[in-house]
């Protein structure tokens, strides 16, 4: 399948800096894509240009197989970016049409599909409120009502979830999965890995303008594993170190092992049997995003660089 | 493929419009809504004739009445010296410099023996000092009283210098501009440095209150964050021309009310006169002010004023000034208002920064007010026709020579030169702006200066 946005060795540097530097990837269509990084690892750069804000300054942009025209590709693109921001003193009606009609859409088509929104998120008694009325959550809810509401192929959330209760969030990640489903692609920048774990198709981690990892998040999972077990018994006290595996720690009714050498888990698990322990549960213990995303991006210095000049 | 080409960019033009005039609609809109544009709007002009009018009321009552006691050795400035609207001359007997004011004057003149010297020294004596415009209104009135008191004795009977005096009391200066062949027009200066005054004052008010409203709207979008919503639907040149143009539709709604406000307020106004009045004036405008015979006695002194006034405002060329007006009060926005949008998008939360960044706009703002001001009296000095071509000051400058006429004291090729230089200017700043604009607008927790703006503005950026 051909896919909807490929990145193409962009570059972009600013005076002193390389805030993009030759990145490339692709996001396949329908998918939920996971872009991540630390702060100032050149994400909001890298999205700015593919909203058509900036051009970069080297590489293509394809999106639908052509390259990017923000002039025209803009209306298929929903942006919603991590600050988010309203006219406090305009009633949230008007604000929606009046963000609906930038978009392209006719004041008939954009009057319906606010109203359809507004239905479906229980928030049509908001029509003449004001945002300066909202609550932090209501607001976000708003945005993201916005950023949708002209069906774009592309619909781009920055942390989405920030700010919003478990109940809202819950109901922003349904419609997310359903629109995903329908066929729009969805691009997510967050830093927040346990949300990426449950969401993303694929995911792309950048760290100092460079693309540091790129794949699924189950291929990436296999690729940073440690071969580390949990084991479940009933006398773990009984269990010890040998040479098929290192025991890590123990805890409850739970020991960790990581398996030595080229050694199998099947191995791992043939000793406990053989050795009479009841075995309540076994399994793999894969490392968790997060622990990938800091153990990749501890080591480097990412965290000073946000506060460089650019 | 030629025709489909065409039809591209045919569309993408059509776009280019219509998002503007979103742009433009919101700007309009909810500022026109306001309830403070509504209030300045309407309160502006009443407070406005409220002002002339109360300060007329007050300097025709609030004024001091003078009391002054005079001693006179010669004996004929009793009958000689006139008694004006603010100072009362009395002769009374046995008064001296200690008991006038126990006697209720607030004064005492004492005159010298009028002896037909150059130099004659008149003594006044006050308990409260004297302001300089009474003092020489008395020195008016006693050389008056001498000037006739010479006259007569050199033979002009009373009766004579009665109608002399009378006669003279309505001379005032006609001037006309030659216009070539025997073409001339009626001018009045007073009027010329009165509309010059006027529009210029109004235009640097305007430029202020609405570059201020532009730079007030870009720092809200970019402190509200929703530049960045709105960016990646717009290009950020049009959302900054969508502003600016916004505003500026705001501001010439602005004067179009006022107009329309101050004319049917003047209507009303002179509805209200007693009737009699109104007739004078209609039949003084149908003999052009030419009263004679038992008209001139019919014609009060009001009426007389009312059409005067009427008539010297008639001599200006209305419709080149308004549209002039109009001219320049949208060159000189358009040319400040992008220089304020630019400011506005580089300054973050803290208005200190907004202010210091604006003080460069700001200043030749206030100076073409100085120069202008200047201008009003003397419309053809080298100063006068430096900053009516330059934009920065032209649009002021050059309204307060307008009003002097087109082509007598501004030639037409001046005010073309002018018009095309401000027209340049302000596509200038707007392409300058523009470019600072759109990195300033996306640009967060970074102190910028002019350097940097500049910097910005002539390096490849986004």
């Amino acid at each position: 399948m051909e896919p909807l946005l490929s990145l193409r060795q962009v570059k972009k540097y600013y005076a002193t800096q390389k805030a993009v530097d030759d990145i490339s990837f692709d996001i396949q269509k329908g998918s939920i894509f996971g872009l991540l990084g630390p702060n100032g690892a050149g994400k909001t750069t890298l999205l700015r240009m593919i909203t058509g804000i900036f051009y970069p300054d080297e590489g293509t942009i394809f999106f639908e197989g052509a390259p990017f025209k923000p002039s025209e590709d803009i209306r298929k693109i929903g942006y919603m970016p991590e600050e988010r921001g309203m006219y406090k003193k305009m009633k949230i009606g008007e604000q929606a049409l009046y963000l609906a009609q930038l978009k392209g859409l006719s004041k008939a088509e954009a009057t319906e599909k606010i109203k359809y929104w507004f239905r479906k998120f229980e928030m049509e008694t908001w029509w003449h409120k004001k945002v300066e009325d909202l609550s932090k959550g209501m607001s976000q809810k708003l945005q993201f009502v916005i950023t949708v509401l002209h069906e774009p192929s592309l619909i781009i959330l920055d942390e989405p979830f920030s700010g919003l209760d478990p109940v809202n969030a819950n109901l922003i990640k349904d419609e997310i999965f359903g629109l995903a489903k329908k066929g729009a692609t969805i691009l997510f920048s967050t830093h927040r890995m346990e949300q990426v774990e449950e969401i993303c198709d694929q995911i792309v981690l950048v760290n100092l303008g460079k693309k540091i990892l790129d794949g699924t998040v189950a291929s990436i999972k296999q690729q940073f594993k440690e071969n580390i077990f949990s084991i479940e018994a009933d006398q773990i006290e009984k269990i010890t170190d040998t040479a098929i595996f290192t025991i890590l720690k123990k805890e409850g009714q739970k020991v960790f092992v990581k398996i030595n050498n080229d050694n199998t888990s099947n191995q791992v698990l043939a000793h406990l049997l053989q050795n009479n322990h009841q075995i309540n549960s076994y399994h793999e213990v894969l490392p968790t995003l997060n622990e990938i995303f800091i153990k990749l991006v501890e080591s480097t210095h990412a965290t000073t660089r946000a506060f460089q000049n650019i | 493929m030629q025709q489909q080409g065409h039809f591209k960019i045919f569309n993408f033009k059509n776009n280019f419009m219509h998002k503007i005039w979103l742009i433009i609609q919101r700007e309009y809109t909810t500022r026109v809504q306001n309830k403070r544009f509504l209030l300045v709007t309407f309160l502006m002009p009443l407070l406005m004739v409220g002002f002339i009018f109360g300060s007329a009321y007050l300097s025709s009552t609030g004024t001091e009445h003078r009391k002054i006691a005079v001693t006179d050795p010669n004996g004929f400035f009793k009958n000689a010296i006139k008694n004006t609207t603010q100072i009362e001359f009395l002769f009374p007997e046995n008064i001296d410099t200690n008991n006038y004011s126990q006697k209720g004057f607030t004064d005492i003149l004492l005159l010298p023996k009028f002896e037909k010297t150059n130099k004659t020294e008149y003594i006044l004596r006050s308990k409260k000092s004297m302001g300089l415009v009474l003092q020489n209104s008395i020195i008016e009135s006693i050389n008056a009283a001498i000037e006739d008191r010479m006259l007569q004795e050199s033979g002009i009977q009373q009766n004579v210098l009665d109608s002399i005096h009378k006669a003279s009391q309505f001379a005032s200066l006609k001037a006309y501009e030659d216009k070539g062949g025997n073409k001339s027009k009626e001018s009045n200066a007073g009027l010329a440095m009165g509309i010059g005054y006027a529009s210029g004052f109004l235009i640097y008010l305007t430029l202020l209150i609405y570059g201020t409203m532009v730079m007030r709207g870009v720092m809200e979008e970019k402190t509200n964050r929703i530049a960045e919503v709105i960016i990646s639907s717009v290009k950020p040149f049009e959302l900054m021309l969508g502003k600016v143009v916004g505003i500026g539709a705001v501001g010439l709604t602005q004067f179009a009310l006022w107009i329309i406000l101050i004319m049917s307020l003047t209507g009303v106004a002179m509805g209200l006169l007693p009737s009699d009045l109104q007739n004078q004036v209609a039949s003084l405008q149908q003999s052009n002010g030419q009263m004679t015979g038992a008209g001139m006695i019919q014609a009060s002194e009001s009426a007389m004023r009312l059409y005067k006034m009427q008539h010297t405002i008639a001599t200006a060329n209305w419709p080149l000034i308004l549209s002039c007006f109009v001219f320049y009060f949208l060159g000189g926005y358009l040319f400040y208002a992008a220089l304020f949008a630019a400011v506005g998008s580089v300054v973050n939360e803290d208005p200190q920064d907004a202010q210091s960044l604006t003080f460069p706009i700001t200043m030749p703002i206030i100076f073409s007010y100085i120069i202008t001001n200047m201008v009003t009296q003397n419309p053809n000095t080298p100063l006068a026709f430096w900053a009516s071509m330059l934009p920065f000051s032209s649009p002021m400058v050059m309204m307060a020579r307008i009003a002097y006429g087109v082509p007598s004291a501004v030639s037409y090729w001046e005010l073309f030169v002018s018009m095309f230089l401000l027209i340049a200017g302000f596509l200038f700043t707007t392409w300058l702006s523009g470019k600072i604009y759109r990195t300033g607008i996306l640009m967060y927790g970074k102190k910028v200066n002019w350097k940097t703006m500049f910097s910005w503005a002539f390096t490849k950026q986004a």
